[in-house]
């Protein structure tokens, strides 16, 4: 192995760590965060209960969970990849004999302080464990089947975990982490383009079986794809969150109604207005203006994390913070084509905005190992 | 502890490589969605603000208060009297149950009511009053308010409910009022939208469905934002609507309840008209109901009673029932036999008791016969076989023309329902409508008012008025409506020819002044009032020629509903006349002895204004008069109008 080994003496020691942290990173999270507090008391009809204080409580916490991680040095978390992976395999294989059933889906064990989701967990230990891989892995096999397959593998066990909870959301965006990080490590090209054609063969597959003998989907499932596409065809049933949701969008206009003007969510006409549809509330309140900065921040926490991998040289650490910044984008990106109209309502929350501990500790926890890289990056 | 590696440079340029890819991809997508947002949130605005309105603001209509309705001197006769409920949200009730009982406690509840009412709370929304009692008295509701701090989301609630006070006198009149239905939605083509408010209250027969659209007034809205489960969160702005218009009716309540009360045991109608404005000051039709029964809702035991009645109570008979007029008709006869020039002043008739038509033998009344009889004893005595030789030398076609100038068959304009049209034939009408041809026995039966000839009470009112005004006056109910004065129903000169005109009311005095008058009975013996009219009594069955021979049936041997209708037509005073009056007792059997009494009485009560002196009837009637008055102020109209706890 022809790896280049660097002196530990130019990685700073000690209390010292915190001053080496990214700091501009920190402060985009807290101020996402800060929007999310606004919104959420906004929510609440002007009042701290119930929302907006418990999610400041726990990005508190998730913030010194943060500075936690980051204090550790990156080489233990490469060498707890496999570790951390296999624990949320196992909680994820819990869930499904222990779990607690909520929203219709098996998701989370109850561990009495907060209610663990292991699939959120999943999304940072899948993107540690193929850092960890791709960093093992010489540079020459990356390419060859069996070591694509075995990354492969390491992908789909989980997503048919979540698949199987049923949690479509995640499983895409668990699938869309890992082939993108397979994507970063390096592996031939061709591997991604055989699996995009064939995608869209399957698409183009199963929509033109539509109405013949081989019709590869139920008709329910064809209807939900209709509404989908055309929410008005039916707004008061399946297609009332998205119309309702692009009401209190477009009403917003430039500038917006006003903080705590929104009539479409203070009269409830938005759903889950605290968790995934927060965004419309923030675009109907704040305007254009006021979605689009949030739309910014969240560039600018991309645009970072990018920034401080391609900085550092070592592999794991700017895999593993690509993959992270991915995993972020993959959030966002989902949650806002939803409320816009333009992917179909899964689930996904806004990162760092949504009300909701699971996701917010572990997001918390993924820019933890993020600072920790680049605290620890060779010098 | 193992240190970390750094990578090679081929590989982390590789990295760097796909981490630019991969972030323009990224970006691109960040661009896609500002992209997005900037068409639904910039471009789309107007769009989305407005569905947003649409949303949040419900337009709610507030009903405007329904106009009262008053008699010509200002007596009420519909009135709007707040009604109370109890009502209780179930929501601030907490457990509804428990709620219940101790309201029960406070005031009983209808067991039926109250388990209707748990049925509708439970499919509508928490937040959404369910009315626990209607109907309920002052008494009720403050023991209520006084008990408020125990019974939580118990409200009462005050509305406005139709009651008439004077009840069956004015049930044929006003009509009723009651909630739209379905069947009404489908027939009204109005399409104001308080018909949609539940339970809202129109006009359902009577004037107050025929002056629905100036008692209904306009309605308000309020605008109000409500939530997305309809909870109205605050009102935004109100317009108020205008109420109804109050209308003032030509009837006299006075007279009006005495009508009523003089008819009441027979099956029979009466009208007072003024011969020169066309005032209709009583419009009377017996039995009657109480109209306030059908505006809470008439329960079905009740309705069936009204219905089944062989003296049909619902029926408005003065101005939807329809009748052979029978010898009322003979002036018309006379007139268009006058107005032709062929009746000469020493022209007579000899009566043998019939006449001969077409191999067919006319009876007069009288078998005996009139022998020699002149126009004034023929109307006098009421001769037949004098206008069945009239008929034969005018024809049918001037007797329905000059018919029709009089107001029979042709519909008033009374703003009453079903008013009738009457009929009066010709040749062509039953050409069209039977088919056959028009024979002359045809024109003998409608020379005295029989055979096709039918006239409603209301219209020989009109004929009446017009022989005693020799205007072509026309009737009229309302007065004023909102305090603006109708037009009159004074009209134009009949253009018929005085002089005749003045033979006919000479003729009509002595029909009831004369000894041999028949209807010499019930005169007036008052100078000042006296009256001059005519008595008519129309078979409903033929009288075959085998019961001719043995002797007619007398109408007291008869079934009710075979027995002949008693008519009576005057006016009064016979110098100046004032009123026309109308009266129609059906199968009530001579004219003269059911009908002309009434119409004396009714007479004198109009001319007077109260209670007539005794001075003003014959001798020999005044003791029997006298009793005869002292029942008739017993009699009360029926009107329940104070609640259920009277029910």
């Amino acid at each position: 192995m022809s790896y280049l080994e660097y002196t530990v003496k130019h990685v700073p020691a000690g209390p010292r760590k915190i001053l080496y942290m990214n700091w501009p990173l920190a402060l985009l999270l807290a101020a996402v965060a800060g929007v999310g507090f606004l919104m959420l008391y906004s929510v609440a009809g002007g009042s701290f209960s119930p929302w907006a204080e418990p999610q400041m409580k726990r990005f508190a916490a998730g913030f010194v969970l943060m500075m936690m991680i980051a204090m550790v040095p990156i080489w233990f978390w490469r060498n707890m990849a496999s570790l951390a992976y296999l624990g949320s395999l196992a909680l994820l294989l819990a869930v499904e004999f222990f779990g607690s059933v909520g929203m219709g889906a098996q998701r989370w064990i109850d561990l009495g302080f907060m209610r663990l989701q292991p699939s959120e967990l999943m999304k940072v230990t899948l993107v540690l464990m193929l850092a960890a891989y791709y960093d093992w892995l010489p540079a020459y096999r990356k390419s060859r089947p069996f070591w694509v397959l075995l990354p492969v593998l390491l992908i789909l066990i989980p997503t048919a975990l979540v698949l199987k909870q049923p949690d479509l959301g995640t499983s895409i965006l668990l699938m869309a982490a890992g082939g993108g990080l397979m994507f970063l490590a390096g592996v031939h090209w061709a591997y991604f383009a055989a699996v995009f054609a064939a995608g869209a063969g399957l698409v183009t597959a199963v929509l033109q079986s539509r109405a013949t003998d081989w019709q590869l989907l139920k008709d329910y499932q064809f209807r939900r794809i209709d509404t989908f596409l055309d929410p008005s065809s039916d707004p008061l049933g399946a297609g009332y969150h998205i119309t309702q949701s692009k009401i209190a969008l477009g009403s917003g206009g430039w500038t917006g109604r006003g903080f705590m003007q929104g009539t479409q969510s203070r009269l409830n006409f938005l759903p889950e207005k605290h968790t995934d549809f927060i965004f419309t509330t923030l675009a109907e309140e704040f305007g254009f203006i006021g979605a689009f900065s949030l739309l910014a921040l969240y560039a600018l926490i991309i645009l970072f994390c990018v920034a401080s991998a391609v900085a550092n040289k070592d592999r794991f650490s700017s895999l593993l913070t690509l993959g992270i910044a991915l995993n972020f984008f993959l959030f966002f990106a989902v949650n806002m084509s939803m409320v816009m109209g333009l992917a179909p309502v899964v689930g996904v929350p806004l990162p760092l905005v949504s009300y909701g501990g699971s996701a917010m500790l572990v997001l918390m926890l993924a820019f933890g190992l993020a600072q920790s890289a680049h605290v620890h990056r060779p010098r | 502890m193992k240190r970390p590696r750094v990578d090679t440079e081929a590989n982390h340029r590789l990295i760097t490589r796909r981490a630019a890819i991969l972030g323009g991809v990224q970006l691109a997508f960040v661009a896609g969605l500002g992209a997005r947002m900037q068409f639904l949130q910039v471009d789309q605005a107007d769009q989305f603000r407005l569905l947003a309105e649409e949303n949040r603001i419900n337009i709610r209509l507030i009903p405007p208060s329904r106009g009262e309705v008053f008699d010509r001197n200002g007596v009420p006769l519909a009135r709007n009297v707040p009604s109370y409920r109890i009502v209780i949200v179930p929501e601030d009730a907490g457990d509804v149950e428990d709620v219940v009982n101790r309201l029960n406690q406070i005031v009983p509840l209808d067991p039926d009511e109250v388990e209707r009412a748990v049925a509708e709370m439970k499919r509508s929304a928490p937040f959404l009053p369910i009315t626990f009692a209607d109907e309920v008295t002052w008494e009720d509701l403050s023991r209520v308010s006084v008990n408020a701090p125990a019974l939580p989301g118990v409200t009462p609630e005050v509305g406005l409910s139709r009651v008439y006070p004077l009840g069956s006198d004015y049930a044929h009149v006003l009509g009723y009022v009651g909630p739209v239905s379905d069947y009404d939605l489908e027939r009204i083509e109005d399409q104001d939208p308080l018909l949609r408010i539940p339970r809202f209250q129109i006009g359902k027969v009577g004037v107050e469905a025929k002056a629905e659209g100036a008692l209904r007034g306009k309605g308000g809205a309020k605008r109000v934002e409500v939530n997305a489960t309809g909870r109205v969160m605050r009102e935004l702005d109100r317009r108020e609507g205008t109420s109804g218009a109050d209308l003032q009716l030509t009837i006299d309540s006075k007279l009006q309840s005495y009508v009523q009360a003089r008819l009441n045991g027979e099956s029979a109608s009466a009208i007072v008209m003024d011969v020169q404005s066309g005032d209709l000051l009583a419009i009377a039709s017996a039995p009657t109901f109480d109209p306030n029964l059908f505006v809470r809702g008439i329960s079905s035991r009740d309705y069936n009673a009204l219905t089944e009645n062989k003296y049909r109570p619902l029926a408005s008979k003065s101005v939807q029932g329809t009748y052979p007029p029978g010898s009322t008709f003979k002036m018309i006869t006379a007139m268009a036999a006058l107005e032709e020039g062929l009746i000469g002043p020493d022209d007579t008739v000899y009566c043998p008791g019939h006449l001969e038509v077409a191999e067919r033998k006319f009876h007069c009344w009288k078998r005996a016969g009139h022998g020699w009889v002149d126009l004034q004893n023929s109307l006098k005595q009421s001769c037949d076989v004098y206008y069945y030789d009239l008929a034969l030398k005018v024809g049918i076609e001037k007797i329905s023309a000059m018919a029709n100038r009089f107001g029979l068959g042709v519909r008033h304009d009374v703003p009453m329902s079903a008013v009738a049209s009457g009929l009066t034939p010709t040749k062509d009408w039953k050409a069209r409508v039977h088919g056959q041809d028009w024979v002359i026995g045809d024109t003998v039966n409608a020379s005295i008012g029989q055979g096709y000839m039918l006239a409603s009470p209301l219209q020989l009112a009109v004929m009446t008025a017009r022989l005693a005004s020799g205007r072509a006056v026309e009737p009229r109910l309302v007065k004023t409506v909102d305090g603006v004065e109708q037009p009159s129903g004074t009209g134009e000169s009949l253009g018929v020819n005085e002089n005749n005109l003045r033979k006919m009311r000479r003729a009509m005095y002595e029909v009831v002044n004369d000894r041999r008058g028949t209807a010499y009975g019930s005169r007036i013996i008052e100078d000042a009032m006296r009256m001059a009219g005519k008595t008519g009594t129309s078979q409903v069955r033929n009288i075959t020629t085998a019961e001719r021979a043995r002797g007619v049936t007398r109408n007291e041997d008869l079934p009710w509903e075979r027995r002949d209708h008693a008519l009576f037509v005057n006016f009064a005073p016979y110098d100046n006349p004032k009123y026309a009056v109308a009266v129609v007792v059906e199968h009530g059997g001579g004219g003269s002895k059911a009908a002309a009494p009434i119409a004396r009485d009714v007479t004198l009560q109009a001319l007077y204004g109260e209670e007539p002196p005794l001075d003003a009837y014959p001798t020999k009637d005044r003791g029997r008069i006298k009793e005869q008055q002292r029942v008739l102020r017993g009699i009360e109209p029926v009107a329940n109008i104070s609640g259920k706890d009277q029910a």
